[in-house]
């Protein structure tokens, strides 16, 4: 038995799942209150019942996903668990790596090594995360934190790149469930973090 | 020879497993979505949710309180920024807009002021009179850029000798909508008691015969068509606030 993943990165990745889990439904509520594209997302899909219902839901939700970042981020960077993860990093190794992956001959047999594929996804995921934090902070407070709105091209710039973070997510979050589909065992040494034989 | 069967048929094997397991994990996540609404409406109506979720939006009221710089301006814009038409929006529709009489109009004070005297429409008109071209920002999401001019509101406070002191100003206003604001939002040199929008008398559409307008808060928290204001150290609430928006709502 050894350890694939660290504790606090299991227990901050299960409630990173609540958090996003309930800022994306009720993030799609309020959406559908004043769409920004020629769709809605399905009712069925969104939390809060009504727009109040769905802000109470969203801007209680993000101190969970915001604090819960936090603790993830100075975790991973003082512990050196970021570093010796993610890095090094190739777009060539990343390429070759989706290529192997796509005609199912990616191999997993040491899930403490993220391939190249991997890494690249994951550290999009925390830049997508970070994205979203940021544009969401400069829709809440455009006037306070104008010089943040500023960099995205004001209030409706923010907007925009809040809606293709969140859409960035989803894609990270449809592939990454898909994957784990394919390959189960990854899932359950996310909840125990060991892996027999690993 | 067991053994070289179980060699070819392994990734076999395991490839049937990956599909049943895919298979399946596929209609457990259709299932989820389609019972997750269901579940969100009654977490969402479950009564120790309902007050955790209030708990933290008065938290949320506090952090914007803090957060809130009293001179920070919020951008302003040139005039060919304005958007054109400039979307109507209230609790009812459009046909629906209350038309206020000008001539028997009368702005009632009251609440921690030392002039309680009501206001007829020209002698609000004849105050001193600013203007602003601000993005309005919609509880929905939207925004829109309008130019708004009236009275300095922290100017008309002085006037009628309110006490700053106090926490809250609230408005009554003709068309049954109620609200109110923080004193340190009241006192931004932004805010204003506008008369006009787009340099024309404000419109029934848009609040006639005044509306105030608070660049730093969003869209609902600029009543229009106001009748009364008043000082006072009572939340005073509103109408969107009384039914789950966020009190403070910031910009």
């Amino acid at each position: 038995m050894r350890e694939v993943h660290p504790l606090p990165v299991r227990v901050t990745h299960w409630i990173n799942v609540l958090a996003l889990l309930l800022m994306l439904c009720s993030g799609w509520k309020i959406y559908n209150a004043a769409p920004l594209f020629d769709f809605k997302f399905p009712d069925a899909l969104t939390l809060g019942g009504w727009l109040a219902g769905a802000l109470q839901w969203h801007f209680a939700a993000m101190w969970l996903l915001v604090l819960n970042g936090m603790i993830y981020l100075a975790y991973g960077i003082f512990s050196g668990h970021l570093k010796r993860r993610m890095l090094p990093i190739s777009p060539r190794a990343m390429l070759g790596d989706v290529l192997k992956a796509l005609r199912g001959r990616l191999a997993h047999d040491d899930l403490s090594v993220y391939n190249a594929a991997q890494r690249a996804a994951y550290l999009g995921a925390i830049l997508l995360g970070i994205g979203l934090v940021l544009s969401g902070l400069a829709l809440w407070k455009p006037v306070q934190l104008y010089w943040l709105a500023a960099l995205m091209g004001d209030y409706e710039g923010a907007r925009l790149l809040h809606f293709f973070c969140m859409a960035g997510i989803v894609l990270f979050v449809l592939v990454h469930v898909a994957m784990v589909v394919l390959v189960p065992k990854t899932f359950l040494t996310m909840i125990t973090g060991k892996l027999k034989n690993g | 020879m067991d053994d070289k069967l179980k060699v070819h048929a392994g990734p076999l094997l395991a490839n049937l497993e990956r599909r049943l397991f895919l298979k399946r994990g596929l209609s457990l996540g259709a299932l989820s979505l389609l019972s997750g609404c269901e579940l969100g409406d009654k977490l969402t109506d479950d009564e120790s949710v309902q007050k955790l979720l209030r708990a933290m939006s008065r938290w949320n009221d506090g952090v914007q309180a803090w957060l809130f710089d009293p001179r920070r301006l919020a951008p302003e814009f040139p005039a060919n920024r304005i958007t054109h038409p400039f979307p109507f929006n209230g609790y009812y529709s459009e046909d629906e807009v209350r038309v206020v009489d000008a001539t028997d109009y009368k702005l009632e004070i009251s609440g921690r002021v030392k002039e309680t005297k009501a206001w007829r429409l020209p002698e609000l008109y004849a105050l001193p009179e600013t203007s602003q071209i601000t993005r309005l920002i919609c509880v929905e999401g939207w925004s829109a850029i309008g130019k708004w001019s009236g009275v300095r509101f922290s100017e008309f406070l002085e006037r009628i000798g309110a006490d700053t002191t106090a926490r809250y100003v609230g408005f009554k206003c003709a068309d049954d909508y109620y609200g109110s604001i923080d004193m340190a939002t009241a006192l931004h040199p932004q805010t204003l008691l506008a008369f006009k929008f787009g340099d024309q008398v404000l419109p029934p559409k848009y609040g006639f015969p005044m509306k105030l307008r608070v660049p730093t808060k969003l869209g609902f928290k600029n009543p229009k068509h106001i009748a009364a204001i008043y000082v006072t150290n009572e939340h005073p609430g509103g109408y969107w606030e009384d039914q789950g928006y966020n009190w403070f709502s910031g910009s």
